[in-house]
């Protein structure tokens, strides 16, 4: 069986892109953030997904306004990078997950997520970006990944709410697929910015780093945080951030933070990033009371067991 | 037919770009969209009120367009993704962009984002009748709760 091993997300600013691009990771302004993302290159060498289900928008690269699919799933068997204006970035060509994807449309469409498929698409920073940050540099990329595209160009982008129950039915697709494949599903975008009209360059920290508590704490409450909200307190482009919250609806309930970071600017943008991992108390106290007299053991294992329940 | 009124409207300084934006700036958008192609650029380059009649454009919007009021343009349709596009085509950079739409200089932009960006206070509510955050962008519910017992000791510290 297949299963969700981890979430991460992170802004996916272009200029980050064009950092790594133009080699200027080493300057002071970039080291700034690019020295946040050392640890979470480690942890994701250990972690070693065998498919990345990335969730993303597109920023007039595959979609113009001709079509706005408010998601859509990629199911091809490679994505190249998108050409937005520079050339396409020097970064490889994004192998998918043809087979895990089908399966992922077929389930998430009959649990009344009307996805729409997408068989060719290239793919801009909005994927690009976040890819480095986790992965560096590589000549090839070290798994496939699955793209799913959000709209949060055209308003109304999908409510918080539905972005964390496409995560679940994601989820539901995930664990019903039978290969054994270690999943790690990425939110991207965010977090507070503008760019667009007189109120560009607003950032507002206060709301982000409220934004990653509730990540991990109590992301329910972030699924009523309305449109409303996010453009008033985090920018007209902060709306992004519903994405990070399909990355949250696929894992758990209970989290445990693994790693966080946050810093001010990239260009525009607040860069927040954050590395959650399905809790493990429950395992942990079950497996140290091993030794503990058969009656103890069992209460915990009924413990551990009504904690997996909930979480469901 | 006057804009229809929404709740975002109250946002100072911000054009979202909605379903009706979109359908009035289809024209504009589909311009920008066009600047990806280098013959294109180049076209538009050689002839520019030329090369905009070929995108059904108001006279208002062909208007922002050939003086590069990037404001004007996101108020009458056109989407910051797309207009971006055209400003890559002059050869300029972002900031530039930004610069143009906050009514500031390139270095006082920079500047102003090395310092944290534009704070959200004072630039809610074009009413006034937002000033402070809603309950769901404050902590979580539990941290709430200690909080209460330790505010004691932070007031005293504050």
């Amino acid at each position: 069986m297949a299963r969700i091993i981890a979430g991460v997300s992170s802004s996916h600013v272009p200029a980050i892109g064009a950092a790594i691009d133009n080699k200027q990771t080493e300057e002071p302004y970039w080291k700034r953030v690019f020295s946040g993302f050392e640890k979470s290159k480690e942890w994701m060498a250990q972690a070693k997904p065998d498919v990345v289900i990335l969730i993303y928008n597109d920023h007039a690269s595959a979609f113009s306004v001709e079509m706005v699919p408010t998601f859509a799933l990629g199911c091809a068997a490679e994505f190249p990078p998108a050409d937005e204006g520079w050339g396409p970035r020097p970064v490889p060509v994004v192998k998918g997950h043809p087979q895990l994807a089908a399966h992922i449309a077929q389930s998430v469409i009959l649990d009344e997520f009307d996805i729409t498929v997408v068989n060719k698409m290239e793919v801009d920073h909005g994927l690009t970006v976040p890819m480095n940050l986790l992965f560096g540099s590589p000549k090839e990329w070290p798994c496939p990944v699955i793209p799913v595209a959000v709209n949060v160009v055209l308003y109304p982008p999908p409510t918080g709410h539905r972005c964390f129950m496409l995560g679940r039915a994601i989820r539901k697709a995930v664990e019903s697929y039978p290969e054994d494949l270690r999943v790690v599903v990425f939110g991207t975008g965010g977090m507070s910015h503008q760019i667009s009209g007189p109120r560009a360059g607003l950032i507002n920290s206060k709301f982000d780093k409220a934004f990653l508590d509730n990540l991990t704490k109590d992301p329910k409450k972030l699924t009523r945080i309305q449109h409303l909200e996010y453009m008033r307190e985090a920018g007209a482009e902060g709306i992004e951030m519903v994405m990070w919250l399909v990355m949250r609806g696929a894992l758990e309930d209970k989290v445990d933070e693994v790693y966080r970071f946050y810093t001010v600017p990239a260009s525009n943008t607040a860069v927040g990033h954050i590395i959650l991992e399905p809790h493990r108390r429950a395992a942990k106290k079950a497996a140290g009371k091993a030794k503990k007299p058969a009656g103890k053991m069992k209460r915990a294992a009924a413990r551990a067991k009504s904690a997996v329940r909930r979480s469901r | 037919m006057a804009r229809e009124q929404h709740d975002y409207d109250d946002i100072p300084g911000t054009y979202v770009f909605d379903q009706d934006r979109s359908r009035q700036g289809f024209g504009i958008n589909m311009f920008c969209m066009s600047l990806m192609k280098d013959e294109n650029r180049k076209a538009f380059k050689a002839n520019e009120a030329e090369y905009l009649k070929k995108f059904n454009l108001t006279p208002e919007q062909a208007d922002a367009i050939l003086k590069r009021d990037y404001n004007r343009m996101l108020e009458l349709g056109g989407n910051i993704y797309f207009t971006a596009k055209l400003g890559a085509t002059d050869g300029h950079s972002f900031r530039h962009l930004a610069a143009v739409m906050t009514g500031s200089s390139q270095d006082d932009y920079a500047n102003m984002m090395l310092a944290g960006g534009r704070s959200v206070e004072g630039n809610r509510s074009k009413s006034g009748k937002v000033a402070k955050p809603a309950k769901a962008a404050k902590k979580p519910a539990k941290a709430k709760a200690k909080a209460k017992t330790r505010s004691k000791s932070r007031s005293k510290r504050g």
